[in-house]
């Protein structure tokens, strides 16, 4: 027995945002690195070694990754439940029925403005299972966010 | 009743009453000797006026307490977001024949919850009786309770209810405190009583040597050979532990009752000198977790703690989890939760393994952990440790296995009745019962080396008890099959053969 897929990707745009978005950490890390060499100096082959290794993981980072999400980062909606798959090397499914729906928020921080990008959240009253769609364009977050308004006001009951 | 406040404040104002009567003793010569005495008197009579001026007033539709002299406050919450009622007694409240009601309403927010304090103890119990009754009633719709007066400080609630039975589901055995060594709880209790201990010496500039026994006792250690030391100071630190634990198991759960009332209702009652009396709804309980810590196995003992929604009390490690039997007999844990869930087949029924690939991804993790050890251990010798660490570095090893072995061991799952069961850990397992009902989504979690291996981790979230109930390291497939008996229909959509 398998599970399939989540019918939707997400924006291609994705793909530039994620990339940009890891950018800092490893310019942190690798001025991190630069200072703590600095500081022993007569090192230079470990010098090398060591901030040319950074810059190959970083760069192979930032090439597969954000292709590798966008190939796992889906979504799906039904009139019965929502459904997302997100992650790259972990990859995690999140199901909820509509009926147990609490919250449906949309969300879009500066870097994502600039990308014309929004992520979607839909709560339920569990802590644990907050199902977030990352990378969606701004009109189809719009959408998703109006459908599932609309169908979970047609469910009852207090979803716990 | 007048008693508690009273006490209890001249009690916190002891250093300020000292004060007084120093400054008193120290101006003039002596005319002011008034002081003292003066702020006794004046804390009694604030303490007093505390309480002629609280009131409380319960409807069928509300509860209300009003409080303060000067700056009047009105605290009123619905009569059915009651969720919670409990009754406590200190030693102090117990000897005036008094007790504290705590009415929660399952909000978080402090401060939204109504204390009231210093009730007479027959009044306390009527009145919890009184709003549990209610709250039980007052959920499924037709609510047909009579009015209740206003009540001040007016006695004959407990005439009010009809006198109904419960059952007992379960009783301390005053054996069972032969559990309590084998709890994590003494090994705190020492360790916190060390650490206080010596702070306080540090506190008072005092040097550990200088203190009489200690001393006494270092120069005894110094004249005897090492190993008798440390099986001296060993069996000294079991002594204390063992002693420390005992009683602390009695304090909390001496008397411990728990009881189902016909009103669909759990109360449990317990305390040597603070007597507690807390209920759970049942309404609001979806299941429960058999906890067997690695200790209380070897001694066949078991703990049991309630799977509650909308209930984060107080003093609980984790919240929404509520204690419904301290170590107890196994059989015994078995017992009561069979009859709490009123279904023997989750406690009993025989597990599913999952499987050699699970097996596997235990017993590689901890070898791993232990590969660590003993690399970190090469490195600190190579580096100038003393050589004797190799042995634990390299007894990791077999104590690594040993544990993976017992952890593929604890793991299962199953799906009795309308239960989801699952089953982990080795040093704190715990076999988890969810009621499928409760369940509200799943998580379907898998890394990159569980991929590799087929597994996934399934995670039933829910609004109760911990939020997430794991079956951990199922293959893909069994876990997916797991999902959809569990909540027929959710996952249909999207499974394909």
């Amino acid at each position: 027995m398998q599970l399939r897929d989540p019918a939707h990707l997400v924006s291609r745009r994705a793909v530039a945002y994620w990339t940009v978005r890891a950018v800092p950490l490893w310019i942190l890390v690798l001025v991190g690195e630069s200072l703590w060499l600095w500081g022993s100096r007569d090192h230079s082959v470990l010098w090398v070694v060591v901030l040319g290794l950074t810059v190959l993981f970083a760069a192979a980072h930032l090439v597969v990754m954000p292709h590798w999400r966008y190939r796992v980062h889906r979504w799906e909606v039904t009139a019965t439940a929502v459904y997302t798959q997100s992650g790259w090397l972990s990859q995690e499914r999140r199901i909820a029925p509509i009926s147990r729906v609490q919250t449906v928020d949309t969300e879009r921080g500066p870097l994502e403005q600039l990308f014309g990008l929004a992520n979607v959240t839909v709560t339920t009253a569990s802590a644990a299972g907050p199902l977030r769609i990352h990378g969606l364009d701004r009109a189809t977050a719009e959408g998703v966010v109006a459908e599932l308004t609309e169908v979970t006001s047609h469910s009852q009951g207090d979803a716990t | 009743m007048l008693l508690v406040h009273p006490v209890r404040e001249l009690g916190h104002s002891i250093p300020a009453l000292i004060g007084l009567v120093l400054a008193g003793r120290a101006v003039g010569n002596g005319q002011l000797w008034w002081l003292g005495p003066l702020g006794v008197v004046g804390i009694i009579a604030w303490s007093v006026l505390r309480w002629v001026t609280t009131r409380y007033r319960i409807t069928p539709e509300q509860v209300q307490l009003r409080t303060g002299l000067l700056q009047r406050k009105t605290i009123t919450t619905p009569a059915d977001r009651v969720r919670s009622v409990d009754v406590t007694a200190s030693a102090l409240h117990r000897l005036l024949g008094l007790a504290k009601v705590d009415i929660g309403t399952g909000s978080h927010d402090p401060g939204s919850g109504l204390s009231l304090d210093s009730l007479p103890v027959a009044e306390a119990a009527g009145l919890r009786a009184e709003l549990l009754h209610r709250s039980a009633v007052a959920s499924p719709g037709a609510a047909d309770t009579p009015e209740t007066p206003e009540l001040g400080a007016a006695p004959a609630m407990g005439a009010t209810g009809p006198a109904v039975r419960e059952t007992e589901l379960a009783r301390m055995d005053p054996r069972w405190v032969r559990f309590a060594p084998f709890t994590m709880s003494g090994v705190l209790g020492a360790a916190a009583i060390l650490g206080i201990g010596s702070r306080l010496l540090d506190q008072l500039g005092v040097e550990a040597g200088d203190v009489g026994p200690i001393r006494g006792g270092l120069a005894y250690i110094e004249r005897n050979p090492i190993w008798l030391d440390v099986l001296e100071v060993l069996v000294a630190l079991v002594v204390f532990v063992t002693v420390l634990s005992i009683g602390g198991y009695a304090l909390s759960y001496w008397g411990f009752r728990l009881t189902r009332h016909p009103h669909g209702s759990l109360h449990i009652t317990r305390g040597l000198l603070t007597t507690r009396a807390t209920s759970i709804e049942e309404r609001r309980l979806r299941g429960v977790e058999l906890a067997e810590p690695l200790l209380l196995r070897v001694v066949h003992a078991a703990r049991l703690s309630g799977i509650t929604t909308g209930l984060k009390s107080k003093g609980d490690a984790e919240g929404g989890s509520s204690l419904l039997l301290p170590p107890a007999p196994r059989a015994v844990a078995r017992e009561v939760a069979a009859q709490i869930l009123r279904d023997p087949a989750p406690v009993d029924v025989a597990l599913t393994v999952h499987g050699p690939a699970a097996r596997r991804r235990r017993v590689s993790r901890a070898l791993l952990a232990a590969f660590i050890v003993v690399v970190a251990a090469g490195v600190a010798i190579w580096w100038g440790a003393p050589r004797w660490l190799a042995v634990p570095a390299v007894l990791a090893v077999p104590v690594a296995a040993m544990l993976a072995a017992d952890r593929y061991r604890s793991l299962g799952h199953a799906l009795a009745g309308r239960f989801l069961v699952t089953r982990a850990g080795s040093l704190e397992r715990r076999r988890d019962v969810l009621e499928c009902d409760g369940i509200i989504g799943w998580n379907v979690r898998q890394t990159f080396f569980q991929r590799r291996a087929g597994l996934a981790t399934l995670t039933a979230t829910t609004a109760a008890g911990r939020q997430r109930y794991a079956v951990t390291d199922v293959p893909l497939s069994m876990a997916l099959s797991l999902a959809n008996r569990a909540l027929p229909g959710l996952l249909g959509d999207f499974l394909v053969p």
